[in-house]
């Protein structure tokens, strides 16, 4: 349910009782934490597990932390983890099978009922989980392990006020502020000794928990301190894409030489899908034990980077590695419009930071649209 | 959580008869646990069959929709799990999830002749339309079936095709690619047979399935004839996991074969076929 109550100020030395508040409700909080030199996302205990004082500098294939002189807790910009990995593991187990004499029993159908506390989700990752919740649960078909986690979700989105390198969510219309699909939305103020956080609630669990906090109104000033910082981000992307008509002119330019420009460039490593917020493909793999008597089913993210990928009796549809990235970008900015009715792209930046060779998803698009 | 609810979870089913085809493939029925309930299915849809440990593979459904309480299944053994559904026996568990994506449009086309081009395995998916159409033979105009295959032992249905050619119902012209001996039918491609076939293209439904070169060539001899385009349906291909548009693997262009397909009016992906490697 969506509501919308006067913003309020959470001071950041109670950031802290939010967490213990929502693990006394029971959930499981996973948020931003430090780990091989890069802000991933795994479940965290308390604030100190955050990466307090750090930022990160990200460009085309480059990814660095660095220190700041402050100890705020979300002044960086996504990492490699999008918070898919909880709603659409990378490895699920989908069921087990037990051979019954001549009978076959289905065991175990893996109904995950762990209740997620997400702590730090930017705007742009709220719209990719809207997106996901298009392939998963509003289409014909509904995915029941992806609904059991999605239910139970609480999120705690944080605005971004500043924005990186890589960044393009103005482009795709996704951010830096959060709209919606949050149950409290932050915004991390830093202003001389002052630090804290201008809350918005945004559903009744939302309020329920800023209730139990020790907040106090925010006042007009804090507001536009905060909006100002927001609209900050908004002036430091780092990248733009030209979306007018995109879906036609990609559809034009299925034969651009350019295609053939990048793949003389990607390794079809499948970076970019991985760590991609909105890909959704999946390959199944069956096992068994050593009895014979038990077999599973495991769902694995799978890529359309891979030449498996395609595979049909006789060879694989997309063999050369132009057709396998005209197919991830065109599916990406095209022809996702006509599948899901929105674009793949929310413009996190992720695909153009973590790909080894520093392929650039805009500058790309750019190319093959001839600049138009 | 039920069956009913997950579309992921496979059914129960029995092989009840399995039949050899040809030297590479072969027709299996099965039958619903007992207690449980007939997957009802329509012409050109498929089901993902499961083969205990070892995987699935998506397979047409073969028989006739009119008789739902057997699912029957011809398979050509190419990979691990046709190999594993290979031997089964009588008796044997299946794991089956659907039936999943579009069907041929049958009765949307009574009143109409029916022209059907199909090519190796592609009768398969096409033996549920015929059936559909010989139940209702008075609705339809003339109805043509033209079927290729690699050479005279390749042919699929093989006792079942020499009746429908001996109706005097049905146009039933068969050619091979390359013969020996005994053969004294066509040889060469099944577009040859397109030209000298009696129906009214003005008043015509196709219906394809086949290899994708295939398809384009017969389209093209169609269209020839005066078929127009928004008439001609096709079967396509692609890799399956999930068979419920959620896996990604089947894509073409804007399609997820497996739910906005398998059969498509050729209108729906003529651009795409002619885009290699899409």
């Amino acid at each position: 349910m969506k509501r919308e109550d006067p913003p309020v100020i959470l001071d950041s030395k109670h950031l802290g009782l939010l967490l213990e508040s929502l693990k006394k409700s029971g959930y499981l909080t996973v948020g931003p934490t430090v780990r091989d030199g890069a802000i991933v996302i795994d479940e965290i205990d308390k604030v100190t597990q955050l990466p307090v004082g750090l930022t990160d500098t990200q460009e085309g294939g480059t990814y660095r932390l660095q220190s700041r002189k402050d100890a705020a807790f979300f002044a960086y910009n996504v990492g490699p983890h999008s918070w898919k990995k909880f709603l659409f593991p990378p490895e699920q187990r989908l069921w087990t099978l037990k051979k019954n004499g001549t009978k076959f029993q289905f065991v175990d159908i893996a109904d995950n009922t762990t209740r997620y506390a997400f702590i730090g989700v930017r705007a742009c990752e709220l719209q990719a989980m809207s997106i996901q919740d298009r392939v998963f649960q509003n289409g014909h078909f509904q995915d029941s392990h992806y609904m059991n986690v999605r239910k139970n979700i609480f999120v705690v989105a944080v605005n971004c006020t500043q924005a990186g390198g890589t960044c393009f969510c103005t482009s795709m219309g996704t951010g830096p502020e959060a709209d919606t699909g949050y149950d409290l939305a932050l915004t991390e103020v830093i202003t001389g000794s002052l630090h804290y956080f201008v809350v918005r609630s945004q559903s009744r669990n939302g309020a329920k928990v800023l209730e139990a906090l020790p907040h106090k109104p925010a006042t007009a000033a804090q507001l536009k301190t905060a909006n100002e910082m927001i609209a900050q981000a908004e002036h430091e992307m780092g990248r733009s894409l030209k979306t007018h008509n995109l879906k036609t002119l990609l559809y034009e330019n299925y034969e651009h030489p350019h295609w053939e420009a990048v793949a003389s460039r990607c390794l079809t490593c499948a970076n970019c899908t991985m760590v991609c917020p909105t890909c959704f493909c999946s390959t199944v793999e069956d096992v068994t034990d050593l009895t014979g008597e038990n077999a599973e089913r495991w769902r694995k993210w799978d890529s359309c980077f891979s030449q498996e990928f395609s595979y049909v009796h006789g060879g694989s549809v997309r063999v050369s590695a132009k057709s396998r990235y005209r197919q991830w970008l065109t599916h990406k900015l095209g022809t996702w419009v006509e599948q899901f009715g929105t674009s793949g792209c929310v413009g996190c930046g992720r695909c153009i930071t973590w790909c080894p060779v520093g392929i650039d998803i805009t500058e790309e698009v750019r190319r093959v649209t001839n600049g138009k | 959580m039920n069956h009913a609810d997950n579309p992921l979870l496979p059914r129960e089913f029995r092989v009840s008869k399995i039949a050899r085809e040809t030297h590479d493939s072969f027709t299996m029925e099965l039958d619903p646990a007992k207690g449980a309930k007939a997957l009802h299915f329509a012409s050109g849809q498929f089901n993902m069959l499961y083969a205990f440990g070892v995987g699935e593979a998506p397979i047409s459904i073969s028989g006739n929709p009119g008789n739902p309480r057997t699912l029957t299944h011809t398979i050509r053994v190419v990979g691990p799990v046709t190999k594993a559904l290979h031997g089964l026996g009588i008796g044997d568990w299946v794991g089956v999830r659907g039936p999943f994506g579009t069907n041929w449009p049958v009765r949307e086309s009574m009143g109409k002749d029916i022209v059907i081009v199909t090519g190796g395995i592609g009768l398969a998916p096409l033996r549920p339309a015929m059936y559909e159409i010989m139940e209702n033979r008075g609705k339809f105009g003339n109805v043509v079936l033209l079927y290729g295959a690699r050479t005279p032992n390749d042919i699929l249905y093989e006792r079942e095709v020499k009746k429908w050619r001996s109706q005097f119902d049905l146009h039933v012209n068969v050619t091979v690619d390359r013969a020996a001996g005994k053969w004294k039918g066509n040889v060469g491609v099944v577009t040859t047979l397109i030209p000298n076939v009696h129906f009214d293209p003005y008043q015509a439904t196709a219906l394809i399935c086949g290899p994708e070169v295939m398809i384009r060539y017969t389209v093209i001899e169609l269209r020839k004839r005066g078929v127009a385009s928004e008439n001609i349906f096709v079967s396509m291909e692609r890799n399956m996991k999930c068979g419920i548009g959620h896996c990604g693997h089947c894509q073409l262009g804007p399609h997820f074969v497996c739910k906005d397909g398998p059969v498509f009016r050729y209108n729906q992906v003529k651009r795409l076929l002619d885009i290699r490697e899409v």
